[in-house]
C-alpha cells in the first residue's frame, strides 16, 4: 500500500515519536499495564502504515460486493437498502406474540423473528412432563400447526420475511410455515426466511441439543436439499457464532469456531452430492456484537474475506454468490446487566454500530430489561428506535465500510484473520468439526476463556459499569411476566387438536417418518405431510429419538 | 482430617445457558471443593438421585429460564421425601426479586444473581455448608 521510501520515513518518525513518548511516561505512566479488548486481545497505542505495509489492497480489501467482500458484500450497501431491523420475539402463547409482532411491524420493523419457548426449541410438546414449568417463559409456545397459525394471523407471508431461532426440529417447524404459506394461497417458491438449523454449534454452546452429532447433520442436509429444489429464497441455515460468543468464548473463538461450523456443513452436503453452488448462496450466518467495538467490526471484515477464500479455494466455488459471507447481527445478551438496567439502552447502541460499520445485513438490538425477562413493549421499543435512529439520523449509512484503511481496524482485520486460521487449521487437524465436538475441544477452549473473563472482572482488571465499578442502587423496573392462564389455554388447546384431527392420518404420516429416518429417504416432504395433518412437534421427535438415540451432555467445565 | 466439602452444581429444566453454572463448578473446585456437575437438562427427580447418591452436602442449582418457581421447590419437596432434607440447596441465575423471598420461603437457603463474584459464592459455602458426617 505504501511505496518504500514513505515508510522508511514512517519508521524514522515513528523512533522519534517514541522516544519522546517514552520520557513522558517515565513522567505519567499510562492508566493501565495492559490494554486489551474485552477477549484479551492486547491493543497497541498508535497503529501506522508500518502495520499494513504488507497490506495488498485489490487482493485483500478491494471493493464492496466484489471478492473477497472485506467491505461489504452489495455495491452500494445501505445506500440501496438499509439492514433487516428484525426484532427476535417470542412470549407467552401465539396470541400475545402475533399481537407484539403486529405492534413491531406497525412500529416500523421489517422482518420478524420468532423466539420459542424451550420445550418447543427441545422438540417437547406442552403437555409433556419437561414442559413443566417453562411454558411460555423464554419465547412463543408452539405445539402444531394451529399454533403457527394463530401466531401468523393478519401476516401476508408473501411480504415479510421470517427468521426461526430452532434447531433439532428446524425442518418441523420450516414445514409448518410452508403449509401455512400455502393455506394463505402463498407458495413455497414464494415464501423467504431463515431457519437456524444449526446443531454444531447447539453442542459447543446453545445446548438444545436433541439427537448425537450425525444424525443432526443428516437432518440439516436433508432440509437443505430440499430447500435449494422446492424453497429457493429460504435461508437453510444460520450459522451462529452468537451463542458461542455468548458463552464466553473470544471474538477470535467465535469467528473460527463458526466458520468451522460452516465448513462442516458444506463438506456434508457436498457428500449428498449437491453442488456446492447450488446451495452455498442460501447459507446464512449470524454473529455476536459484544462491546468491545473495533474488535467487532474487525471480526465481521475477517468473517467475510475468510469465507470468500474458502468458497472460493478449498470448495471451488464459481458464483459470486456461493463466495459472499451474509450475516445477523444480535448485539451482546451478556454485555448487559441487571445492575442499572437503563445503561443497556447505551451498551445496545454502540455494539448496534459496530454491527452496521461491520456491514451486517439484519440487526436484533436488545431490549434494557433483558437481562431480567422477555422485553415489555417500552422496553422493545427503545431498542427498534436505536436502529432507526442509527439507520436514519446520525449518517454512518452514507459511506460504504467507512473504517477501511484505518491503520488499526485494517491492522486488527488482519490479526483477527490470522487467529482464525490457526484455529481452523486445528480443527482440519482434527478431523474436522464433528471429531472436534466429540473430543470436547471447542467446548473446552469456551470454557476456559469464559473462566479466565470472570476471574478478570472479579479482579477487577475488567470493568463493566454498575457491576464491579460505579457500583450504585437502583430502583426496580417493571419486568414482563407470564400469566398462568396462558397455560392453561395452551394445554386445552393442544387437547381440542389432538382429539378433532385424524388420528389415524397422523399415525400413518409418522410411520413414513420413521421409514425415511431408516432408509435415509429426504425427511422434509414427509414432515410436511404430517404437519398438515396436525402432528404434534414431539410426536416427530419422539420418532427420531427411538430411531437415533439421544445426546446427553457430557458436562464439560 | 475433615472431609472436602461435596457440592453438585446441577442445571434442571431445559435451559442451556451453562456459562455460569460451568464457571462457579471450576471456581469451586479452585477452592479445594469436591464438585460434581450434572451437566444439562436434569429433571428434579435425577438431581436428588444423584445428589444422594453422590453424598454431597449441598446442591448448587442454576437457573436462567424463569422455571426457578417450580423447579427449586420441587427439589426440596423430593429431597424431604427422601429424609435428605440436611443437603442444603443454594441456586443461582436470573431470579426476579420478588421471587427471590418466596423460593427463600420455600427452603433455598441462598439465591446468586448476576453481579456475584466468585469469591463470593465460595466464602459463603464455607460459611454455611459443613461436611454432613
Amino acid at each position: 500500500m505504501f511505496k518504500e521510501d514513505q515508510l522508511k520515513k514512517v519508521q524514522e518518525e515513528k523512533k522519534k515519536w517514541g522516544g519522546d513518548l517514552s520520557k513522558m511516561l517515565s513522567e505519567t505512566p499510562e492508566r493501565l499495564p495492559r490494554f486489551t479488548t474485552v477477549s484479551d486481545l492486547e491493543i497497541k497505542g498508535l497503529y501506522t502504515p508500518e502495520d499494513i505495509k504488507g497490506l495488498d489492497y485489490s487482493r485483500e480489501v478491494g471493493f464492496p460486493g466484489v471478492f473477497p467482500f472485506t467491505r461489504g458484500v452489495q455495491p452500494s450497501m445501505y445506500r440501496g437498502r438499509l439492514w433487516t431491523m428484525r426484532m427476535f420475539s417470542g412470549l407467552g402463547g401465539p396470541e400475545e406474540t402475533n399481537k407484539r409482532f403486529h405492534y413491531l411491524l406497525n412500529h416500523g420493523e421489517t422482518g420478524l423473528s420468532i423466539a420459542f419457548h424451550y420445550p418447543t426449541l427441545m422438540g417437547y410438546d406442552s403437555d409433556s412432563p419437561n414442559a413443566r414449568g417453562e411454558i411460555g417463559k423464554c419465547g412463543v409456545a408452539v405445539d402444531t400447526l394451529k399454533d403457527m397459525e394463530i401466531l401468523f394471523e393478519g401476516i401476508p407471508l408473501d411480504k415479510v420475511t421470517t427468521s426461526m431461532t430452532i434447531n433439532p426440529p428446524a425442518s418441523i417447524l420450516l414445514a409448518m410455515y410452508i403449509v401455512m404459506a400455502e393455506k394463505q394461497g402463498v407458495s413455497k417458491k414464494e415464501i423467504g426466511g431463515t431457519i437456524q438449523n444449526d446443531m454444531l454449534k447447539e453442542f459447543i454452546a446453545q445446548k438444545t441439543f436433541m439427537l448425537p452429532p450425525r444424525p443432526s447433520l443428516r437432518i440439516i442436509v436433508d432440509t437443505i436439499e430440499y430447500c435449494t429444489k422446492e424453497v429457493p429464497r429460504w435461508n437453510t441455515i444460520s450459522i451462529s457464532g452468537y451463542h458461542i460468543r455468548e458463552a464466553g468464548a473470544t471474538a477470535v473463538q467465535e469467528l473460527a469456531f463458526t466458520l468451522a461450523d460452516g465448513i462442516a456443513y458444506v463438506d456434508a452436503a457436498m457428500e449428498r452430492g449437491l453442488d456446492v453452488d447450488d446451495f452455498a448462496p442460501r447459507l446464512s450466518f449470524f454473529f455476536d456484537s459484544h462491546i468491545d467495538f473495533f474488535e467487532e467490526i474487525a471480526k465481521y471484515r475477517a468473517a467475510r474475506r475468510i469465507w470468500a477464500n474458502v468458497m472460493k479455494e478449498r470448495f471451488m466455488a464459481k458464483k459470486p454468490r456461493s463466495w459472499m459471507l451474509r450475516f445477523h447481527t444480535q448485539t451482546a445478551g451478556c454485555s448487559l446487566t441487571a445492575q442499572q438496567p437503563f445503561n443497556n439502552v447505551v451498551r445496545t447502541a454502540y455494539e448496534a454500530l459496530a454491527a452496521v460499520l461491520g456491514g451486517t445485513q439484519s440487526l436484533h438490538t436488545n431490549s434494557l430489561d433483558e437481562t431480567y425477562a422477555i422485553p415489555t413493549e417500552e422496553a422493545v421499543t427503545i431498542a427498534l428506535r436505536t436502529q432507526q435512529i442509527l439507520a436514519e439520523e446520525t449518517g454512518v449509512t452514507n459511506t460504504i465500510d467507512p473504517l477501511a484503511g484505518s491503520y488499526f481496524v485494517e491492522a486488527l482485520t488482519n490479526e483477527m484473520e490470522e487467529k482464525a486460521w490457526d484455529y481452523i487449521r486445528k480443527i482440519d487437524e482434527m478431523g474436522g468439526m464433528v471429531k472436534a465436538i466429540e473430543r470436547g475441544y471447542p467446548q473446552m477452549e469456551i470454557a476456559e476463556a469464559a473462566y479466565r473473563f470472570q476471574r478478570q472482572m472479579d479482579a477487577n482488571e475488567k470493568v463493566t459499569v454498575g457491576v464491579n465499578k460505579y457500583v450504585t442502587d437502583h430502583p426496580p423496573i417493571t419486568i414482563w411476566r407470564m400469566r398462568p392462564e396462558i397455560e392453561e389455554r395452551q394445554l386445552k388447546r393442544l387437547q381440542e387438536v389432538k382429539r378433532t384431527r385424524n388420528n389415524g392420518k397422523v399415525k400413518e404420516c409418522l410411520g413414513e417418518i420413521r421409514k425415511a429416518s431408516q432408509n435415509g429417504e429426504n425427511l422434509i416432504p414427509h414432515i410436511i405431510n404430517a404437519v398438515r395433518e396436525y402432528t404434534t412437534i414431539q410426536e416427530i421427535c419422539d420418532v427420531w429419538r427411538e430411531v437415533y438415540g439421544r445426546y446427553t451432555d457430557p458436562g464439560y467445565f | 482430617m475433615e472431609r472436602k466439602i461435596r457440592i453438585l452444581i446441577a442445571k434442571p429444566g431445559l435451559d442451556g445457558h451453562d456459562r455460569g453454572a460451568k464457571i462457579i463448578a471450576r471456581g469451586f473446585r479452585d477452592a479445594g471443593f469436591e464438585v460434581i456437575y450434572t451437566g444439562l437438562h436434569q429433571t428434579p427427580e435425577q438431581i436428588v438421585a444423584a445428589a444422594i447418591q453422590e453424598d454431597v452436602d449441598g446442591i448448587g442449582l442454576s437457573i436462567l429460564s424463569g422455571a426457578h418457581d417450580y423447579i427449586f421447590p420441587q427439589v426440596i419437596q423430593l429431597l424431604q421425601g427422601k429424609g435428605a432434607s440436611d443437603i442444603v440447596v443454594f441456586g443461582g441465575g436470573i431470579i426476579p426479586e420478588e421471587d427471590i423471598l418466596s423460593l427463600k420461603g420455600s427452603g433455598v437457603k441462598a439465591l446468586f444473581v448476576p453481579g456475584t463474584t466468585i469469591e463470593e459464592a465460595v466464602k459463603w459455602v464455607r460459611e454455611n455448608i459443613k461436611p454432613r458426617k
